[in-house]
């Protein structure tokens, strides 16, 4: 086998195809008038935004959970504590931890549940996480109408029930990641500092805890459970760590989110929220079984990278708006990949 | 008293729905006669597509989520005949026949697809239908009207091309409905609806008895078995979808024909989702469905669908809350019959370990 047939078959078709898509996008940007500092900046801040996001996704794929399609029970974890951070009153720096102090508390209460959950339904993992998602943001639906709020930024003025569907964080934390240290090279290329590096550390957070021993446990769990039982792992304790842990990420995943996007959207907002994590990861690379640190980076930039350009270069090439339909078919394309793989090949 | 506990037992779900709705329906205030009229409009509407999930339940493929691909054939045929301005019986008639080898096409890629993915159909499935959305986006709102030609102006979006949002069906509008026409009492019955769901239904048991349904139903019961025993296993689980995306796709057109108006980018969404909700509701599982399921199901779905808001305003003075609660539980009742089911395999792989080790363990 040559050394380029290698490294496709390593690197997976679909990926180079979506590799060479992304670069022909970025070489015919100028070519039909979009800039490309403008681009490449965009590019780099969905990637600050969503990595989180799609971090998230990795304890549960290692210890066999497979995709976390109930990710949006990590992202309802991260509304509460957005709003109730407002609600507090509490602007700046600090609003924004305490954001992610409240997120973190009743994330790792809802993934302990969800992962109790899933350790009696092995096997059907995906479709019931997905439905247990839908029903969940469902029910906080409910609760965004009923639920006491009372500062005025978020329930509607006269007449109106319930919170806003969407809350401007501007005046609490508005870009308090984005704008730390953020450095500015030429006129339209903006580097946001503190959001990469909110999510480095997370990542390294990652990174570190699959090298500790409970991090090798889950790991084992998730390749060959019986193997694991053997070796004296916990197994359905590791499943439930790893849920957990997913949970979380997703809730600062989505405050990372806001704080850049600007908006908190309740009510129907978290509902497809994990379709786009899940496309990302795979398109970097990972398996249903099997996802690293590379495969988050790789796959985030890829596929916000094919967000960011289809709009402007195919919609000024074509002259229509193309982007949700391209979106749509590359990322279900590519979870419909992943799932089709045989097991040996998913290895 | 034991067959007793067994018949509560087994019917739980039913249950636990009509007395949810015995108690929502004094709540909304809704008159009796309007609800009856409602839900046998609605039974009309939408047993076709619920049944449609029979086969591949029988199969032992689970609840078909890949239903919304035959729902977009239908839809397809529909636009067609409703731009070439083709009415009536014939309209209708002609748009199934159009829709037939899109669906068949369809539903034997998906079949092939979930070939690949044994054991894990139910979410392949759903994913091929978002996937299958994203195609079925390109043709309608880019193809149709450069690439394919379109008669009518009305149809096609200001800029030239793609279809609009919603597309009246003035020309098919209940065709099916009214032909037999009958009212009693003041309630309007869609005769013909009727008598074709009862054809669906007795094609449901004539099927089960043909050789290729006795197949589907050894597939369903032990894939190794029935490989054993010569039946091509593939091939039988790409016919049960077939049949069932074939179903679903004039199961659509019924549904649509009642309506009278096509959201073309979001009828066919719904369909799975409701579909699927109201086979549950009717006592269903992932692996028995039957053609009573079907239609309690659809009853005391639609009985929900009503009431539900109304209910909801009434009672704490919020019809969005209703609204949600009713979306929460078609979620929720989906999820938990999923959970069920995965819960009592799991009870089962554990028990047939346990019988493996010998007596003495466990037992």
């Amino acid at each position: 086998m040559s050394g380029a047939r290698r490294l496709l078959a390593e690197f997976g078709l679909p990926r180079v195809i979506i590799a060479l898509f992304l670069l022909g996008l970025f070489a015919a940007a100028p070519l039909v008038g979009v800039s490309l500092a403008a681009s490449l900046s965009d590019t780099v801040v969905r990637f600050g935004m969503n990595g989180i996001l799609v971090l998230a996704l990795v304890p549960m794929i290692q210890s066999g959970c497979g995709l976390n399609f109930g990710l949006p029970l990590g992202v309802l974890a991260g509304l509460l504590g957005a709003t109730l951070s407002i609600e507090i009153g509490l602007t700046g720096p600090g609003g924004f931890a305490a954001a992610a102090g409240i997120s973190l508390g009743f994330a790792a209460l809802f993934g302990l549940g969800y992962g109790v959950l899933l350790n009696r339904v092995k096997g059907g993992e995906m479709m019931i996480a997905t439905y247990v998602g839908f029903a969940s943001v469902m029910f906080m639906c409910m609760a965004w109408l009923v639920l006491p709020y009372r500062s005025p930024t978020m329930i509607w003025g006269f007449g109106g029930e319930g919170l806003r569907t969407t809350i401007s964080v501007e005046g609490f934390w508005l870009r308090v990641l984005d704008d730390f240290l953020s450095v500015r090279i030429g006129e339209e290329f903006r580097f946001p500092t503190g959001l990469l590096l909110a999510f480095g550390a997370a990542a390294a957070l990652v990174w570190g805890f699959f090298r500790l021993r409970v991090g090798t446990a889950m790991t084992a769990a998730g390749q060959n459970p019986v193997y694991a039982r053997a070796a004296g792992v916990d197994v359905d304790r590791m499943r439930t760590l790893s849920v957990v842990l997913s949970t979380m990420l997703g809730a600062l995943g989505i405050l990372a989110f806001q704080q850049s996007f600007g908006f908190i959207q309740l009510y129907q907002g978290p509902f497809y929220m994990a379709f786009p994590a899940v496309a990302a990861i795979l398109i970097g690379g990972a398996s249903v079984s099997r996802a690293s640190l590379v495969h988050v980076l790789v796959g985030t930039f890829l596929f916000q990278g094919i967000l960011t350009m289809t709009p402007s270069v195919i919609n000024s090439v074509v002259k229509a708006d193309m982007s949700d339909v391209v979106r749509v078919i590359v990322s279900n394309g590519m979870i419909l990949y992943a799932l089709t793989r045989r097991p040996a090949e998913g290895r | 008293m034991n067959r007793l506990r067994r018949l509560l037992a087994e019917n739980a779900v039913v249950l636990l729905f009509a007395a949810l709705i015995a108690a929502a329906i004094p709540l909304s205030g809704a008159p009796p006669l309007y609800l009856l009229q409602e839900v046998l409009t609605r039974l009309g509407r939408n047993a076709v597509l619920v049944l449609s999930l029979l086969l591949p339940v029988m199969a032992g493929m689970g609840l078909n989520f890949g239903m919304v691909l035959g729902a977009m054939a239908g839809q397809i045929g529909l636009i067609l005949v409703t731009d070439w301005a083709i009415v009536g019986l014939p309209g209708l008639t002609l748009a199934a026949m159009l829709a037939t080898p899109v669906a068949v096409l369809l539903g034997w890629l998906c079949g092939a697809v979930l070939n690949r993915a044994k054991g894990r159909e139910m979410v392949t499935g759903y994913i091929l239908g978002f996937f299958v959305n994203g195609l079925y986006q390109l043709v309608v709102l880019y193809a149709m009207g450069s690439l394919i030609p379109m008669l009518n102006p009305e149809l096609v979006l200001s800029r030239g091309y793609g279809v609009r949002n919603v597309i009246n069906l003035t020309g098919v509008r209940q065709v099916l409905d009214r032909l037999v026409p009958a009212r009693i009492g003041g309630i309007q019955l869609p005769v013909f609806t009727y008598a074709l769901i009862a054809a669906m239904c007795l094609f449901v048991v004539w099927f089960r008895r043909t050789k290729l349904g006795q197949d589907m139903r050894a597939v369903g019961q032990d894939r190794a078995v029935a490989d054993a025993a010569g039946i091509p296993v593939e091939r039988t689980r790409i016919l049960a979808i077939v049949l069932s995306t074939l179903l679903a796709c004039y199961g659509q057109i019924v549904f649509l024909q009642n309506l009278g108006t096509l959201n073309t980018y979001n009828s066919h969404e719904q369909a799975g989702m409701f579909s699927i909700a109201a086979l549950l509701i009717g006592g269903a599982s992932v692996t028995r469905a039957s053609i009573p399921n079907v239609l309690v199901g659809v009853v005391l779905f639609h009985l929900l669908f009503i009431v539900s808001p109304t209910a909801g305003k009434n009672l704490v003075g919020s019809a969005q809350l209703g609204e949600y609660f009713r979306q929460f539980v078609s979620y929720g009742v989906i999820a938990v019959a999923l959970v069920l089911y995965a819960w009592r395999k799991q009870a089962g792989e554990q028990q047939a370990r346990a019988a493996l080790r010998g007596p003495g363990v466990g037992t």
